[in-house]
């Protein structure tokens, strides 16, 4: 009885250990393999640290690294947005609740979808030259998609306008949270608005605005493929202006078949990710705290 | 008193003026969209930005005949079924277990699951795909919704862990002595007080599965076998003149998920708002 009840909770975690251990555990522990191996097919020889010195040692590899970083950039433009948007949710102004389901719909819809739909918006001959030229902006009115200096930054606009959604998202159910007797008890004081936001609410947001940067940082360096994907035709075009690792991979694995260049790539972004985990999980632990 | 300069009319205006912006921007590439679809491309041509002047649905028909849309958008809904469903069961028993019963190595199992959340499913794939490649299971649906599963379970887990411990521990006891065994309570108990949780899991994961392009172009390479967001990659390129046509697709594609989140906003807010730490 007693040997069966201490064996009954491992029969709960077996199909999670048996699906964790396929879908994370493997691929793990074989990128390591494969990126000390001339893998052709399925297999091949040990060949040290060969793939590494090739991957490390190519220009376009450090290209996409650097336009990895470059998204960085576009992180300050998110939170701010976010910030300003939730706490005005958060306040209640008149026909919040219709603001707030218009403004959740950019993480609703697919990446690709609206990669699509930028793309022609921002074409040289598109829409918004056009609004440009009519405000006298013409030198804003840049081939937004096709110029090698501009595209990558087309990019990011999509990144920040769909990644604030899930900033606003992510605030506002923090601003839920809070204790609403402080900010009350503010305003009697006679504390004005931007008083209220320095000094009580901004300050119980700094966990959870520093579990967005963190994600937000995971996003840019290994999770913006169906971005650049269709944005950059498939290529990380035009030349190679928007290619990032992920696609670095990917042409490794798909397009050149190189299983091994791809697993070394692989082995690089995960250490990079395995490095942000501890910053993630303290920040997350410190929002889970204050939201409870 | 000090004066209160942004709760006057200028500070309601100011604030009405910045949501409506910003709801201007985010609902901007729907309207185009829309309003492109139903242009002629002679229209679209003089007039990008404005309002139809007699709108055509020749676009729409065009692309459900010219595209395989309903059939991606099939593939689509079976792989979200499949992998959330698989997921819902497997991380269900397993957070019931972490949540509920003592055993050896539990933190460690759910510090493990919850860390592998931080880990780029890119990294995955190399190995998955020479696996699979072996196995004969690119372009199945089987082999793909295994992986899907895999991908979105460590966030399961963890939230409906969180979830599971907040069940009052007194149900179980007195469930317990009238002879209920785990199973059961975990049906009979646990799971109808957890159907908030399970929305969430829900909302989030579908849409994880449904917007997934990297798993999607490379693991669904069978044309027949291509979901509706790796259909789309494909398809734009090959009207790239044609914009209004390209634009009823999109208007097509992305109908099913902003139908549910109209009808049910209620519960996508909530799920949203309660998944996004992830």
């Amino acid at each position: 009885m007693t040997t069966q009840s201490r064996l009954v909770p491992y029969l709960y975690i077996a199909p999670l250990l048996l699906l964790l251990a396929f879908v994370f555990g493997y691929p793990l522990v074989r990128i390591f393999e494969f990126s000390f191996k001339m893998v052709r097919g399925i297999d091949g020889p040990w060949i040290g640290l060969r793939n590494y010195q090739l991957v490390l040692g190519q220009d376009l590899f450090w290209e996409s690294v650097l336009h990895n970083l470059q998204l960085l950039l576009a992180i300050p433009a998110m939170v701010v947005i976010s910030l300003i948007v939730s706490v005005l949710l958060y306040e209640r102004v008149a026909g919040w609740r219709l603001y707030r389901i218009i403004v959740f719909v950019p993480f609703v819809l697919a990446i690709p979808i609206i990669a699509v739909v930028m793309k022609r918006m921002f074409q040289f001959s598109g829409p918004v030259n056009e609004v440009l030229r009519w405000l006298s902006l013409d030198f804003l009115a840049l081939d937004w998609i096709g110029s090698s200096d501009v595209a990558l930054w087309t990019v990011m606009i999509l990144i920040v306008w769909r990644e604030s959604a899930l900033g606003i998202i992510l605030f506002l159910a923090r601003l839920l949270s809070l204790d609403e007797s402080m900010i009350e008890a503010a305003k009697i004081e006679g504390a004005n608005w931007w008083q209220r936001l320095r000094y009580i609410i901004l300050p119980q947001m700094r966990g959870v605005i520093e579990f967005f940067v963190v994600v937000s940082v995971i996003t840019m360096l290994a999770a913006v493929f169906a971005y650049v994907f269709v944005m950059g035709g498939g290529r990380g075009g035009p030349g190679t202006a928007t290619m990032v690792v992920e696609l670095y991979i990917f042409n490794a694995l798909i397009r050149t078949s190189l299983p091994g260049i791809a697993s070394a790539a692989s082995v690089l972004l995960f250490l990079v990710s395995v490095l942000l985990i501890f910053p993630l999980f303290r920040a997350r632990r410190r929002v889970r705290k204050l939201e409870a | 008193m000090r004066k209160q300069p942004l709760s006057g009319l200028a500070g309601t205006a100011l604030k009405q003026g910045v949501l409506l912006l910003a709801a201007f921007f985010a609902l901007v590439p729907t309207l185009f969209m829309i309003l492109t679809a139903l242009k002629s491309d002679e229209e679209y041509a003089i007039d990008k930005l404005g309002f139809p002047d007699s709108p055509v649905i020749e676009n729409f028909r065009a692309v459900l005949v010219d595209s395989p849309f309903l059939a991606w958008m099939a593939n689509s809904v079976l792989l979200v079924i499949g992998a959330v469903l698989l997921s819902t069961i497997v991380s269900g028993l397993a957070a019931y277990a972490i949540a509920c019963m003592e055993f050896k190595g539990r933190e460690t199992l759910l510090a493990l699951s919850t860390s592998l959340m931080a880990v780029p499913p890119v990294v995955m794939i190399v190995p998955l795909f020479v696996l699979y490649t072996q196995l004969g299971l690119i372009s199945t649906y089987q082999g793909t919704i295994l992986i899907y599963a895999g991908l979105i379970t460590p966030f399961s887990v963890y939230l409906l862990t969180t979830f599971f411990r907040t069940v009052p521990k007194e149900l179980f006891e007195s469930a317990r002595i009238d002879g209920a065994g785990p199973f059961l309570i975990l049906i009979k108990i646990v799971l109808p007080l957890s159907l908030p949780a399970i929305v969430t899991l829900v909302v989030v994961n579908s849409l994880y599965v449904w917007n997934d392009l990297l798993i999607a172009i490379i693991f669904l390479q069978d044309d027949a076998k291509r979901t509706l967001v790796a259909g789309i990659s494909v398809f734009q390129g090959r009207y790239n003149n044609q914009v209004p046509l390209t634009m009823a697709g999109m208007v097509i594609a992305s109908a099913p998920m902003l139908i549910l989140y109209i009808v049910f906003q209620k519960h996508f807010i909530r799920g949203l708002m309660a998944g996004a730490i992830k």
